[in-house]
C-alpha cells in the first residue's frame, strides 16, 4: 500500500513538467500570433488612446518575459486568472463547459469499446479468414474516416432524412435543463431530480454525438483486441485448455478475451488524446457547448488567458487518465508491483 | 526495397544494370511477392492504387473534369447529381465534382510536405538524442513526450491560429504536430541498435560518430521510418481535413475538401446530400489508400509479423 502511494506521488509530481512544457508553449504562440485581445474587442478602428490604455489594463504592455514570469506566478497559486475579452474568471467558462465534455467522451468510449472488442475477438478467433479480412477492412475504414464527416453524415440521414434524432445541442430548446442542473453533468442532474422526460431528452440528444465518436474510435479497439487475442491465443494456458477439450468458445472467450483485456486497458490511455481531438471535432460538428467550442471561440477573440486555461485543462486530464489507467492495470493484473 | 533484395532473390547489381533488366526483375520482385504474401500483398496493392489515381487527379485535373473549381456560373445552384453534373453543384453554383478533383492537389500536397518535414525534423532528432544520451536527451525526451501525449489536434489548431490562412502555413501547423512521432520511433531503435556488436566493431576500428550514425544506426531505422511515414500521411490527411474544415487552413479561393465539407454543413439541414457526402468520401479513400500501403509494407518489410 505504501509503494502504491508513493507511485501515486510520482505520478502527480511527474505531470507538472508535462504541463508546464505544454503551457510554456501554447504561451509563446499566442503571443507570437498576430492580432491580440484589445484590436480583437474594440475592432481596430479604435482611437490608439484608448487601445494603449485597454493593453495596460490587461498588461499587454509589458515584454512577454514579465507576462509570462506573472502568469507562471499565478499558476503557482493555481489561479487561472481572468478572461480579457468577458468581465469574468476562466475557470468560470471552463466549469460550465467541462461536463459537457466528459459526458461525450465517456459515451463515446463506451461505444468505441462495445463496438471494437467484440468485433476484435472474432477477428481474431481465426486468423486470415474471410471475417477476419472483413473486420479488418471494418477497422481500417472506421480509422479512416474523418470524425466531423462521420458526424455529417449521421445528421444527413439520422438526422435530416429520418428525422429520428436531434442534430444540435445537448437538450431542446423547451427543456430548460440547466435551469435544475446545479453540476452541469445534464444526465447526473436530471436522474437525481428524477425528471425522467428531461433526461430522455438529454440522452436523446447524446446519441448521435456519441455513435460518431464511438464508430470511429471503434477502429482502433478492433485493432488492438485483435492484436492482443492472436498474442494470447497462442500461449500454453489456452493450448492447455483446448487439450482439456473446453469448448472452443469457452476458451476464446473466457480464457482468451479476458486476458487479451490487460494489454487494451493500457492502451486506453494512449488513445485518450486521440478521443479529445475527436470531441472538439463532434462538438464542432454537433453544436456541442463543450471545451472544445470554447477553445475554437477564444482563439478567434484572442482571449488568451482562457486558451492558456483549456490547454491547461486538456493537459491534466491527459495526465489523470494515464495515471488511472495504471492503477486500474495494477487492479486487473495482480503480477504488477509498484 | 533493398531490405527485401536478399529474400526475393532478385537483387540488381549496379554494375551490370540495364534499364530492360530492371524492369524485368521489378516484375519478377513484384510476383514473387504476391505469392508469398497473399492477401496481405493485394492489400497493398489496393491502396497504391487509390493514391496512383488521385495523384494523377492531381497532375491532370482536366482530364477529370471541363469546369473551373472556381467557375460560380458552372450550373444552377445547388442541382443535384446529374448527366451534366455527376456530383451536383454548391450554393455559389459551382460543379462539386471539380472542386473534388482540383481539392485533391491540396490536401494530398500539405500532407506529404508536412509528413515529410516532420519527419525531416524527427528523425535527425530522434538519432542524436539516441546516440548521445545525457541530459540533452532526457531533456528533448521530456518535451517530446509531452507534445506527443497531448492531443496533436489542439496543437496543430494553436499553431494554425498563430500562423493564419495560408498552404504553407497549414503544412507547417501539420508538421509540428507529427515530429514526435518520427522522434520517439528512431529514439527508440536507436537506442537498441547502439548496442549490437556491428556498432562495436565499427567504434573499435575506430569509425568516426557521423560515420556510426549514418552508415551503421541510419539504414537499419529506415525500414520502420517507411511504414510510419506512410501511416502519418494517412493522419496529416485527415488533420489537414479537419483544420480546414474548422475554418483555420485556408485562404478562400484554394479548392479543398475540409472547406467544401464545412460550406456543405450549413446547407445539410435542407436535405443537400451532395455538398457533403463526396468531399468527404475522397478524404476517406485517400486516408484509406495511404493506411493500406503503409500496412502492406509493414507486413511485407517485418516478415516476423506474418508469422503469428
Amino acid at each position: 500500500m505504501r509503494h502504491l502511494f508513493s507511485y501515486i506521488i510520482t505520478r502527480v509530481l511527474l505531470a507538472i513538467p508535462m504541463v508546464f512544457i505544454m503551457l510554456t508553449l501554447v504561451f509563446v504562440v499566442l503571443r507570437v500570433m498576430p492580432g491580440d485581445p484589445v484590436s480583437a474587442m474594440l475592432g481596430g478602428h479604435a482611437p490608439e488612446k484608448v487601445i494603449q490604455q485597454k493593453k495596460q489594463e490587461l498588461g499587454l504592455n509589458k515584454s512577454i518575459g514579465e507576462q509570462y514570469l506573472d502568469y507562471i506566478g499565478k499558476i503557482a497559486h493555481l489561479d487561472l486568472g481572468e478572461s480579457m475579452i468577458f468581465k469574468q474568471k476562466v475557470s468560470q467558462p471552463i466549469l460550465e463547459k467541462l461536463p459537457a465534455t466528459l459526458e461525450l467522451t465517456f459515451f463515446g468510449l463506451l461505444v468505441s469499446l462495445a463496438i471494437g472488442i467484440p468485433l476484435g475477438a472474432l477477428a481474431a478467433r481465426r486468423r486470415r479468414s474471410a471475417r477476419d479480412y472483413g473486420v479488418r477492412f471494418y477497422a481500417n475504414v472506421a480509422y479512416c474516416i474523418p470524425v466531423f464527416w462521420m458526424g455529417l453524415l449521421l445528421q444527413l440521414v439520422c438526422g435530416v432524412f429520418l428525422g429520428w434524432f436531434p442534430i444540435a445541442g445537448r437538450t431542446s430548446p423547451r427543456v430548460e435543463v440547466s435551469a435544475f442542473s446545479r453540476t452541469g453533468f445534464y444526465i447526473l442532474d436530471t436522474l437525481r431530480t428524477g425528471n425522467i422526460a428531461a433526461f430522455g431528452d438529454v440522452m436523446w440528444h447524446l446519441v448521435l454525438p456519441a455513435l460518431t465518436l464511438g464508430i470511429v474510435l471503434s477502429g482502433i479497439f478492433v485493432r488492438l483486441t485483435r492484436a492482443n487475442m492472436l498474442d494470447v491465443l497462442k500461449s500454453d494456458y489456452v493450448l492447455a485448455a483446448r487439450a482439456r477439450g473446453i469448448p472452443e468458445r469457452r476458451v476464446v472467450y473466457n480464457h482468451g478475451l479476458r486476458n487479451a483485456l490487460i494489454p487494451i486497458v493500457t492502451m486506453l490511455g494512449l488513445q485518450f488524446s486521440l478521443l479529445l481531438a475527436g470531441a472538439i471535432l463532434t462538438e464542432s460538428t454537433f453544436s456541442w457547448p463543450g471545451m472544445g467550442r470554447l477553445l475554437l471561440e477564444r482563439i478567434y477573440l484572442r482571449d488568451y488567458p482562457v486558451i492558456q486555461g483549456v490547454i491547461i485543462v486538456y493537459t491534466l486530464f491527459v495526465s489523470a487518465v494515464s495515471l488511472l489507467v495504471d492503477l486500474l492495470y495494477a487492479a486487473i493484473d495482480p503480477r504488477v508491483k509498484y | 526495397m533493398g531490405m527485401n533484395a536478399h529474400s526475393g532473390g532478385t537483387r540488381v547489381e549496379a554494375s551490370r544494370f540495364s534499364p530492360a533488366g530492371g524492369v524485368a526483375s521489378f516484375f519478377r520482385w513484384i510476383s514473387t511477392s504476391r505469392r508469398k504474401y497473399g492477401t496481405e500483398w493485394w492489400i497493398m496493392i489496393a491502396g497504391v492504387l487509390v493514391i496512383v489515381l488521385i495523384l494523377t487527379m492531381t497532375a491532370l485535373p482536366h482530364l477529370f473534369t471541363k469546369y473551373d473549381p472556381n467557375d460560380q456560373n458552372a450550373g444552377g445552384q445547388m442541382t443535384a447529381p446529374s448527366r451534366a453534373h455527376i456530383m451536383g453543384t454548391d450554393n455559389l453554383s459551382r460543379d462539386v465534382w471539380a472542386r473534388v478533383v482540383y481539392g485533391a492537389r491540396t490536401i494530398l500536397g500539405v500532407a506529404i510536405a508536412a509528413a515529410l518535414l516532420s519527419a525531416l525534423i524527427g528523425i535527425p532528432l530522434g538519432l542524436l538524442s539516441g546516440f548521445a544520451g545525457g541530459v540533452f536527451d532526457r531533456i528533448l525526451s521530456l518535451i517530446m513526450d509531452s507534445v506527443y501525449s497531448f492531443p496533436g489536434l489542439i496543437l496543430a489548431i494553436a499553431f494554425a491560429a498563430m500562423l493564419g490562412p495560408g498552404v504553407v502555413n497549414i503544412t507547417l501547423a501539420v508538421a509540428v504536430v507529427y515530429i514526435p512521432t518520427y522522434f520517439r520511433l528512431v529514439r527508440g531503435q536507436t537506442l537498441s541498435i547502439k548496442e549490437e556488436v556491428y556498432v562495436e566493431a565499427a567504434r573499435a576500428i575506430g569509425a568516426r560518430r557521423r560515420t556510426i550514425l549514418g552508415r551503421y544506426v541510419f539504414p537499419n531505422v529506415i525500414a520502420t521510418v517507411v511504414v510510419v511515414l506512410s501511416l502519418n500521411i494517412a493522419d496529416a490527411i485527415m488533420t489537414e481535413a479537419a483544420l480546414s474544415y474548422i475554418g483555420l487552413g485556408l485562404p478562400a479561393g484554394i479548392p479543398d475538401w475540409g472547406m467544401d465539407l464545412s460550406m456543405g454543413k450549413k446547407f445539410l439541414p435542407s436535405g443537400i446530400w451532395w455538398m457533403i457526402t463526396f468531399p468527404g468520401l475522397m478524404i476517406m479513400l485517400l486516408a484509406l489508400g495511404f493506411t493500406m500501403l503503409g500496412e502492406g509494407l509493414a507486413e511485407i518489410l517485418n516478415p516476423r509479423l506474418l508469422e503469428r
